[in-house]
């Protein structure tokens, strides 16, 4: 699942259609509410702004592995993979039919959160997935989360990847409530240089979320990657009772305890124990592993 | 309305419910028989990993009890912490923890209302109000998502021009109307009337899945979230 395939195809580089034909067996991808039924958002002419078919996120079922799933797939470079009316709604009605049918779920994370120019409704559309999600993992319906996208996984976004029963993540994975624009422009450039992109990396890059058990698997910016640790979450336990949730209380507040007085990735890192903790960032995927899978704190599926 | 006299209107027999570092903790009394559970952020407290995570123990403590008491959330806080140690630690995983909590104590038949009486914003809007099982609001609540002039910023749009765009449409504005439109909140509550009374109607009231996309659709705020979600799920379900 790690190993860096010779002819690598970078999942960030790809657009959402690229990334899902890639995931899925060959040929097994049927969208629902595609571009043909022109179902865009209503908002977008209100700011002159242009929509776009399937309003930047793509729903469907297939096969990974052999096994069915239901997918979505958000597109990071349409409005940043922001989430407005429909697109909120495409993903809220595919985490029902997988509540009903009781089938798992793959996420393609690419999104910056709320689509501003339908703040309410999109915000309100975030709280209807999570409910959604929790409401299919309750029956024991897998929610996987994959993270690799350009724009990244930010604000109400994040959340919902919160609610995910495991997540993939890449080195370029960003996971993160407050963008870095975000803080800067609210708290002042000392707090966040969001110009800096190696403070971005250690504070909500992939490899920080690994370490601190953010997330479950950690796999090479490439398609082949992605696909086989899709498979791998796909295998992991997806219960959500109080037992889960008493397990993640706990391990979110050892978290703190451990590392809640550090300033940098760099300082959680070497409380793990990471001998080179300002070497981390170069370290290539193999190398990384072998470090992380020793020191990292894992989530053991209390998610 | 001030959170004193929030809680004495909705316990006339009586609460224990304190405040510390913006948050609010206890229960109170809305009849003899029945006991409420009461969380809350308070004086526009910024949520941020601590304050999450002391919040969802404590749910998650009420969630895990045999009794029903219900648990009221009062709400009046700002956005999501903005900082750097807090996205550090893994804010986006805290706030997710949140809503699982109170999605759980509602699960388990504890009964949660979100009461909305000030200001709520962004992901901790949807971590705590939204994601209660039911969410009301007194007039003067003041929901968003992001402040016009911030919004003005990133749309590149002048604030006048927003401003009038705002006239036609609740889909995109701050406040209590406009979220109420879109159907995030269910009732807005008559702050003349006894709180209790109000309270105990809701109660008395079986809650029924997420209706909030019907509500949308009802008062004209969100009309084609419903029919796009019911139309996912039906192909769906029609594919197999």
């Amino acid at each position: 699942m790690t190993s860096p395939s010779p002819t690598r195809h970078s999942w960030y580089e790809e657009s959402a259609r690229g990334r899902l034909a890639h995931l899925l067996d060959p040929g097994s991808f049927t969208e629902f509410l595609g571009p043909e039924r022109r179902e865009f958002s209503p908002h977008l002419g209100l700011f002159n702004l242009p929509h776009q078919l399937d309003d930047g996120v793509i729903v469907g079922d297939g096969r990974l592995g052999g096994r069915p799933v239901l997918a979505a797939a958000q597109e990071g470079r349409f409005m940043g993979g922001a989430i407005g009316e429909v697109h909120g709604a495409k993903l809220t009605g595919l985490l029902h039919a997988a509540r009903q049918l009781k089938r798992d779920v793959v996420i393609l994370f690419d999104t910056g959160g709320v689509r501003l120019q339908e703040a309410n409704a999109g915000e309100l559309a975030i709280s209807e997935i999570i409910r959604a999600t929790l409401e299919a993992r309750a029956e024991g319906v897998r929610v996987v989360g994959l993270l690799g996208g350009r724009a990244g996984c930010y604000g109400g976004g994040s959340l919902i990847a919160g609610c995910c029963s495991a997540l993939v993540i890449s080195e370029q994975g960003r996971l993160s409530v407050s963008g870095p624009e975000v803080i800067e422009t609210n708290k002042g450039v000392e707090e966040f240089d969001s110009r800096d992109r190696a403070l971005v990396w250690r504070t909500m890059g992939g490899k920080h979320r690994y370490l601190i058990g953010g997330v479950d698997l950690f796999v090479d910016d490439d398609v082949a990657a992605f696909r086989a640790g899709a498979v791998a979450a796909l295998n992991r336990p997806a219960t959500l009772d109080h037992t889960v949730l008493a397990a993640e209380q706990a391990r979110l507040e050892r978290r703190l305890a451990r590392f809640g007085d550090t300033a940098d990735g760099t300082e959680v890192w070497a409380r793990l124990g990471v001998a080179d903790p300002a070497g981390v960032p170069n370290l290539d995927t193999g190398a990384f592993l072998t470090i992380a899978t020793s020191k990292r704190e894992g989530a053991d599926a209390a998610r | 309305m001030r959170p004193a006299d929030i809680l004495s209107s909705l316990f006339p027999a009586g609460h224990q419910v304190t405040e510390a570092g913006g948050l609010l903790t206890g229960s109170g009394r809305l009849d003899p028989q029945t006991t409420v559970e009461v969380v809350g952020i308070s004086g526009k407290t910024y949520p941020g990993v601590d304050e999450a995570l002391a919040l969802a123990g404590r749910i998650l403590s009420i969630a895990d009890r045999p009794d029903a008491a219900p648990l009221l959330f009062l709400v009046n806080s700002g956005s999501q912490r903005m900082s750097r140690r807090d996205e550090l630690m893994g804010l986006s995983e805290t706030l997710a923890h949140l809503a699982k909590a109170l999605w759980r104590a509602d699960q388990a038949g504890h009964r949660t209302i979100g009461l909305l009486y000030g200001g709520s914003a962004a992901g901790a809007f949807i971590a705590t109000a939204l994601a209660c099982g039911s969410l009301v609001a007194l007039p003067g609540a003041w929901p968003e998502v992001m402040d016009l002039p911030s919004m003005a910023r990133v749309t590149k749009l002048s604030l006048d021009v927003l401003t009038e765009k705002a006239a036609g449409t609740p889909v995109f504005a701050p406040g209590l109307d406009n979220l109420f439109a879109t159907g995030a909140i269910a009732e807005i509550w008559d702050p003349a009337r006894p709180l209790c009374d109000q309270l105990k109607a809701l109660l008395a009231a079986t809650r029924d899945d997420d209706g909030r996309a019907g509500w949308g659709l009802e008062r004209g705020g969100r009309v084609k979230a419903a029919a796009i979600a019911r139309e996912v799920q039906r192909l769906a379900l029609a594919h197999g």
